[in-house]
């Protein structure tokens, strides 16, 4: 049988090889040309604790991880236990002989630590699971190989001896499934992509592209999904004129990107839901004083502590009304691990442009998950500067009811950025017309956001989807797969969500219903979408876990057919 | 604003002691314009919430930069400047409330990075501009709007905080000897990292402490004031220690500590061992 589709889950404690093993497989994976995508969930403990890992291998482009598991590797019996009933039908399932037996008719045993040191190196533990795992699907030895050789092939003395211990490794996995006697069919040799690729998780996509849009200081505080871009930040910004460095709470990120921001630095910090929370002050002063600075929120679950290493969409009101007061933040929500990249550079130039405070929204989910994209051509990403000012002195920075050129301390144009209501030099003032014109300035400035592209397919429908951020990504699959079945929707999604390209909205108010799945209780996305007078109705899971594809194809069938019946009568 | 603003209506009372801090922070950044040469809008005075950081607006003559942001947090914006742009001077105003009870929690981390900046303490001992509640350094037991029944907590030595934390520049002074103070501010200016210049700064409304501080010999009352003599070694930390808990208000350099690095410093340091990559050079690293 071919196969187009392969899906693994590897389970088991952390420290076992979990995450190794799914990564390995999607490196080897997509070095001979196939996609592939791993997403991960850990537990929120130092060592150990159940953890599992799913790759997904295609012969197109990964959108989703997959609903239904081919294989599962069990590396320990509360593995087993726990995802043995997720796996198809006609599934398979390898469990570590050297942790546990069991006589599942759908399982084999393999020892994979036994195997692995009989080639003498301990640490190909992974490369028993990966042959093994190439076996059922009768993927070729020489793809294997050749992962192996670009992977540890790097001038050291002792090269050749690793290499080979690691080929033996899956020599070994390959010959225990060939006896085993379970075949799940023939994976469909690759079609390689005839562009260069990067193989990168969602939180590196968004340190990249901010660094090539012009970030010069970035400061952050650890919190999980977020902590990665501050480990980038502090490795890779740092030399002439650029610094990064952890502080001692989101308070002083925040009050330090702004410091920085208004000294004339494109400035940016990341952190999660419980750190939008405590910067909620700092994002409102950056609106009122019009500093620009970019937050990325990679969201993880719940209110308070929450799920702090499980995937949801619930920060966006939080996000868009962070401060008290008249605000409405600039978002921009990615939906891959690609846009992240695009994202970040946006939301610095953004920031730039219209001199203010923008967030990127992110996700668990595209944090940590591994996928190949093709290499950003960054001549292709222009890098915007902010207007400064440069004439002489008396010049009054907060003139006028737009933009005005913001002055550089050290040069001329000397004012207070105020966070107090201000005239137009800065000074704190508490007249009704400055209140007036300050407040139509501040928003007037979001037009210069608004964007013209968005993505759309089937227009003439009268019921579309639209999803935002990493849901992005099983809608995408639901919706065609339900226009296989004929279901007559269309498709839109824009990762600019505020301000929302006009052409956009105005396309959204002209529909009978715009269907929104979106990982949250409360339709938060929907909610907005029908305050700007769109007919929108939202999809909620708050599982934790990304949305299935199959989930949303019934749902979306479901509610299509409710309102065509509710169109009839 | 160097000239009157009709639209600004905010006004110090008469007497109030922020006036002699202005003008002490008006000379300070003068004398340094005149010995550095750079003009004065290479300062940024960063500005807390209360009576006292309305100085930033009512500066006279040429204008620095300034931020009047949020309360309590003039210190991490301090540190963003100055991490940015190292070469600007950077001074914060803040009051007690401010600094000491709400901002609190910055002192430690900008102590422990040494920021080269200097920091204008106006201690008056009270919540001034919401009315006169009680304020860190308002004393335990006394009697005010947000305390009917006196103060419950002690009050804080911020002197000993300071040195505690780990400040690498303390100086006191009084709100009512601006030319002295103007030269504790040149002074942590001058030094090359965290400078904390805590001033005596009366609220004449709600904590009237001139008395106490200048005494009044027909009343019997003996100042607090006292002068810091000049065989006094500031970067003998045991000596300081020894200073502070004297009591009274002692004016002068009480500590001074030239033996470390401040944080631009130490972030070139950082900088000579990390190795610069251009965006292509770090995509490459997920290249394949």
């Amino acid at each position: 049988m071919q196969m187009n589709d392969f899906v693994v889950r590897f389970a088991g404690e952390g420290g076992q090889g979990v995450v190794t093993s799914a990564e390995g497989l999607a490196q080897a994976s997509t070095q001979v040309g196939y996609h592939a995508l791993t997403y991960a969930t850990f537990p929120s403990q130092i060592l150990g604790g159940p953890t599992w890992t799913q790759a997904r291998i295609r012969t197109e482009p990964v959108l989703s991880s997959g609903d239904e598991i081919d294989v599962l590797v069990a590396f320990n019996e509360e593995a087993y236990e726990t995802h043995a009933e997720d796996v198809r039908e006609g599934g398979v399932i390898i469990y570590n002989a050297d942790d546990f037996t069991m006589t599942d008719p759908r399982s084999f045993g393999l020892a994979i630590d036994t195997l692995a040191r009989s080639t003498g190196n301990n640490r190909a533990a992974n490369m028993v699971v990966i042959g093994a795992l190439a076996q059922l699907v009768h993927m070729p030895q020489q793809y294997l190989e050749d992962f192996v050789e670009a992977r540890f092939r790097r001038g050291r003395d002792n090269d050749d001896e690793i290499i080979s211990s690691n080929i033996e490794a899956m020599r070994l996995g390959r010959q225990n499934a060939a006896e085993s006697g379970f075949v799940l069919g023939d994976l469909a040799p690759p079609n390689p992509p005839d562009y260069t690729q990067m193989m990168l998780k969602g939180n590196e996509a968004i340190a990249l592209g901010a660094t090539h849009a012009g970030l010069k200081f970035y400061a952050g505080y650890p919190i999980s999904p977020a902590t990665t871009i501050l480990l980038w930040m502090e490795r890779n910004l740092v030399g002439e004129d650029k610094f990064a460095y952890q502080v001692s709470s989101e308070i002083e990120a925040i009050t330090a990107i702004l410091g920085a921001g208004f000294a004339g630095k494109k400035s940016m910090t990341a952190t999660a839901g419980p750190g939008i929370s405590l910067m909620s002050e700092g994002l409102g002063l950056a609106w009122m004083a019009e500093i620009p600075l970019v937050v990325v929120d990679v969201q993880r679950g719940g209110p308070a502590t929450g799920l702090p290493t499980k995937t949801e969409q619930s920060d966006l009101m939080g996000c868009m009304y962070p401060a008290h007061g008249d605000v409405r933040m600039p978002i921009i929500a990615p939906g891959s691990v690609e846009e992240c990249f695009f994202a970040a550079a946006h939301a610095i130039n953004w920031a730039e442009r219209y001199q203010g405070p923008v967030i990127l929204m992110s996700e668990m989910s595209m944090a940590e998950r591994v996928q190949n994209i093709p290499r950003p051509d960054i001549t292709k990403v222009p890098v915007e500067e902010r207007l400064t000012y440069e004439g002489a002195n008396g010049y009054h920075r907060y003139s006028g009811y737009e933009l005005s050129p913001m002055p550089l301390p050290g040069g001329p144009g000397a004012y207070v950025a105020n966070g107090s209501e201000h005239d137009e030099m800065g000074d704190t003032t508490h007249l009704p017309s400055r209140h007036i014109q300050m407040t139509e300035r501040r928003f007037s400035k979001l037009k210069l956001l608004e964007e013209d592209n968005y993505e759309s397919d089937n227009t003439d429908a009268n019921i579309a989807i639209m999803t935002w951020g990493g849901s992005k990504g099983p809608a995408q699959e639901a919706y065609d797969e339900l226009r296989e079945q004929g279901v007559d929707v269309g498709w839109y999604f824009s990762m600019f969500l505020n301000p929302l390209p006009p052409r956009l909205l105005e396309e959204l108010r002209s529909k009978d219903l715009v269907i929104v799945p979106e990982l949250n209780y409360q339709g938060q996305w929907a909610g907005i979408l029908r305050s700007e007078g769109v007919k929108a109705q939202a999809i909620t899971q708050y599982t934790g876990l990304p949305f299935k594809v199959s989930d949303l194809v019934s749902r979306v069938k479901e509610i299509v057919s409710e309102q065509r019946e509710a169109a009839r009568v | 604003m160097s000239k009157k603003n009709p639209e600004y209506d905010f006004k110090w009372c008469p007497g109030c002691g922020d006036f002699g801090v202005r003008r002490a922070l008006e000379f300070a950044m003068i004398n340094r314009m005149e010995e550095s040469g750079l003009p004065i809008e290479n300062n940024v005075v960063v500005a807390g919430i209360g009576c006292s950081g309305n100085l930033v607006h009512l500066l006279e003559g040429e204008q620095p930069y300034g931020i009047h942001g949020i309360h309590g947090r003039t210190l991490p914006v301090a540190m963003g400047i100055k991490s940015a742009r190292p070469e600007l001077n950077v001074i914060v105003v803040a009051g007690d409330g401010d600094f000491l009870s709400i901002g609190g929690e910055h002192i430690a981390p900008q102590a422990a990075r040494n920021v080269n900046l200097t920091a204008v303490i106006m201690d008056n001992g009270v919540y001034g501009l919401t009315k006169g509640q009680s304020s860190p350094t308002t004393e335990m037991g006394a009697i005010t709007s947000s305390t009917p029944f006196g103060k419950i907590e002690e009050d804080l030595d911020p002197l000993e905080l300071y040195l505690t934390l780990g400040v690498s520049f303390i100086a006191s002074g009084f709100s009512g000897q601006p030319r002295v103070l103007a030269r504790l501010i040149n002074e942590g200016m001058n030094h090359e990292g965290m400078s904390m210049i805590h001033v005596q700064s009366p609220c004449v409304t709600y904590n009237d402490t001139y008395q106490l501080i200048k005494g009044n010999a027909k009343e019997g009352i003996a100042p607090a004031l006292w002068d810091i003599p000049e065989d006094h070694d500031p970067s003998d930390k045991r000596a300081a220690e020894d200073l502070v808990r004297q009591g009274g208000l002692p004016v002068g350099v009480i500590y001074k500590d030239e033996t470390r690095q401040s944080l631009d410093a130490n972030m070139n340091i950082i900088r000579s061992k990390a190795r610069e990559r251009t965006v292509e050079q770090l995509m490459d690293a997920y290249t394949f």
